[in-house]
């Protein structure tokens, strides 16, 4: 050993020590990381973005005495029963399978309480759901798994899904161990096997057909319920342009940071783009189509709070809808759980192995046991309350903008605080009237 | 019989008038001229009738099928019979791409040939074929029967589910996962039965065909699988 001062180890930026337990991971398992939720990757999000408020050239509404409007129509276009939330804040779809069935009368039991809808998902129509959500959503997915005219015309709207924010251009995956008797009966597939959902519909292809598509499920509901299109944030200009021209009443636009029950880690945090940038360019659609607010559009993927909410309307957004944030409030990686997350191998926060069914909280796992432990007029509650706080914060920051409903906020009370969430967004960096991309510079 | 004019009087008023027969069964037969190609002719019916349709339809006739007895006297689009549930349909003449695509019961008879994906996804309905199906039909079918009397296009049955298969003719290739299986003596009362009342038992006999099914290797992930994905 020489006496000169060493150089300190020094750890690669490219070959970090998490992606080198990654390559290690991989060598000795054989198979790639699977997990549920959105991208964990810091992306420009709505905390890049601020709100102005009013000042002279402005006024406020004052906080506890003029009215803030929070209502929301949907499918006005040409579903015969649109519908009329209190909240423009609705549930996202998450599959039972996913999902245990108090889990899901939970979220029923909240969004009603709050005034608004929740959704299916890739599992069929369960009762638990359908009994208690006042306004239900029905998915229609590739797979189709327990797909029915009954269910088709019971439901408030039908949500036909082309893509998803965690994975546009992916199918669904639910492991064996979430398989159990009742999901594979109303699945029709051998109890314990990996299931797998297709990534393309089994009898359309394209916009074309997509029209035909949609024409029939209206046929087959009598023009009765709204036509919702969900995609994925991959092309979101030319995906709305081509959902508006396929009839849809409303499209649902998910971002990258939107969840998943089960997808590969690599999907998750490398196909599509954040919901930020996603929606300027729906709205443009929407706009050169002179369809913005006649197709309402509902914006999905990392909505936390009610500064979100407002920043999703004030960019255009009709809704918004969350998925996540929902388990979180009905207990999802709860830190009173710590102890038993530590015995998964993970930490309160930070759990994502939601297909491996052994959620300690019982929401996100088939087994009895497990799923016994939620109580779902507890988590109803817990998500009306969130729900509710939600809103009052959206309508705190609009009074504060000097706006009468949320749906009068407008890109002109926002400005960036990055570069890349001012070009996303197409709002000025603050303290500038410099938009990133416009007017040649 | 009641007649119902498709060119005149419109597809919304087609539907609407069989959506109005649920529950009813005492307007049994009725007939519609004129199809024209139509999209979503009959679709969603719910009552125990006798449609029949005089000329080819187009997209997804007969979709989500309950009940119904649909008689195609012409060829039919993509998505023949979609998502049936139970009743059935019989189309005389060809059928397109996705026929029976996601059926969960009923009977499907196509007399001609089936094109591409025929019985995608099929969920326990029965199909059966008289002539030819197109390549990667049953591509994840999950249950139910489908039987070819001609021959099939390639990728039969890949990611085969529990579906059972039978052909007659030649099979251009297998799909993944897919593979021929026994053919033992509860299967040729099954092909018995379908061939009865797929209107085909005077064509061809049981024992003329061979069965396909799942291998089941891809029922749950191995590493050393990967290039059967």
């Amino acid at each position: 050993m020489s006496d000169f001062p060493h150089t300190p180890p020094k750890f690669s930026w490219t070959f970090s020590p998490e992606a080198n337990a990654e390559i290690r991971r991989a060598a000795a398992s054989g198979i790639y990381d699977i997990r549920g939720g959105g991208s964990k990757r810091r992306l420009p999000h709505f905390d890049d973005l601020l709100f102005l408020g009013a000042s002279i050239s402005r006024y406020p509404l004052e906080g506890y005495r003029e009215k803030c409007g929070t209502d929301v129509w949907l499918g006005t276009r040409f579903a015969k029963k649109p519908i009329h939330l209190d909240i423009p804040i609705t549930i996202a779809g998450m599959s039972f399978g996913s999902l245990s069935g108090p889990a899901k009368e939970a979220l029923g039991r909240g969004a009603s309480a709050a005034g608004t809808s929740t959704t299916t998902g890739d599992g069929g129509m369960t009762e638990e759901e359908r009994g208690h959500s006042k306004t239900l959503v029905y998915q229609y997915l590739p797979s189709r798994y327990g797909m029915n005219p009954d269910d088709l015309r019971r439901a408030d709207a039908i949500e036909l899904v082309v893509g998803q924010g965690a994975k546009p251009g992916g199918g669904g995956m639910l492991l064996g161990q979430k398989i159990s008797d009742r999901v594979a009966m109303m699945r029709n597939l051998p109890k314990g096997i990996d299931q797998r959902s297709a990534c393309r519909h089994p009898d359309w292809t394209g916009p074309d057909d997509m029209e035909i598509k949609i024409h029939e499920l209206r046929e087959i509901t009598d023009w009765q319920i709204p036509i919702y299109v969900k995609i994925g944030g991959a092309r979101p200009y030319y995906d709305t342009a081509l959902s508006v021209k396929a009839g849809a009443d409303v499209v649902v636009l998910d971002g990258m940071q939107g969840g998943t029950a089960a997808t590969q880690d690599v999907f998750i945090e490398h196909v599509g783009q954040p919901t930020l940038a996603c929606i300027p360019q729906a709205v443009k659609a929407l706009q050169d189509l002179g369809m913005h607010r006649k197709v309402q559009l509902i914006v999905s993927g990392g909505i936390r709070n009610g500064a979100d909410v407002a920043k999703a309307l004030a960019l255009g957004a009709d809704a918004v809808s969350i998925g996540t944030a929902a388990l979180i409030a009905l207990g999802d990686n709860d830190p009173a759980l710590e102890a038993e997350y530590r015995k998964l191998g993970t930490t309160a926060g930070a759990y994502d192995d939601w297909h491996e069914g052994r959620d300690p909280a019982g929401i996100t796992t088939q087994d009895p046991e497990l799923f016994n432990r939620f109580d779902p007029i507890l988590g109803g509650r817990r998500l009306k309350n969130y729900l509710k706080v939600m809103t009052l914060e959206a309508q705190t920051i609009a009074r504060a903008c000097g706006k009468n409903h949320l749906h009068n906020l407008e890109p002109e009370d926002l400005c960036a605080l990055t570069i890349e969430a001012a070009a996303m967004a197409g709002v000025p960096i603050a303290g500038t009237n410099w938009i990133p991309g416009r007017n040649g510079y | 019989m009641q007649s119902f004019d498709l060119g005149k009087d419109g597809l919304r008023a087609l539907n609407s008038a069989l959506h109005a027969l649920k529950g009813q069964t005492n307007m049994t037969a009725w007939e519609v001229i004129n199809p024209k190609g139509a999209h979503a002719i009959a679709a969603g019916v719910d009552a125990p009738v006798d449609i029949t349709v005089r000329g080819s339809t187009g997209y997804y006739c007969a979709g989500m099928n309950k009940q119904a007895t649909i008689r195609i006297k012409g060829s039919a689009g993509p998505g023949v019979a979609e998502n049936m549930m139970s009743g059935a349909v019989i189309v005389d003449g060809d059928a397109s791409q996705y026929a029976g695509a996601t059926g969960r019961g009923g009977l499907l008879v196509i007399k001609g040939n089936a094109s591409s994906r025929c019985g995608i996804s099929m969920k326990g309905i029965d199909i059966v074929v008289h002539g030819n199906i197109g390549h990667m039909s049953c591509f994840m079918a999950q249950s139910g029967n489908i039987v070819v009397l001609g021959n099939a296009g390639e990728a039969l049955g890949d990611s085969l589910y529990e579906a059972r298969i039978f052909v007659r003719g030649t099979v251009k290739s297998l799909g993944a996962d897919c593979i021929e299986k026994e053919m033992r003596d509860e299967h040729l009362l099954i092909l018995e039965d379908l061939l009865r009342r797929g209107e085909a038992d005077a064509k061809a006999k049981p024992e003329e065909f061979r069965r396909y099914g799942s291998a089941r290797k891809l029922y749950n992930f191995n590493i050393d699988n990967a290039s059967a994905y």
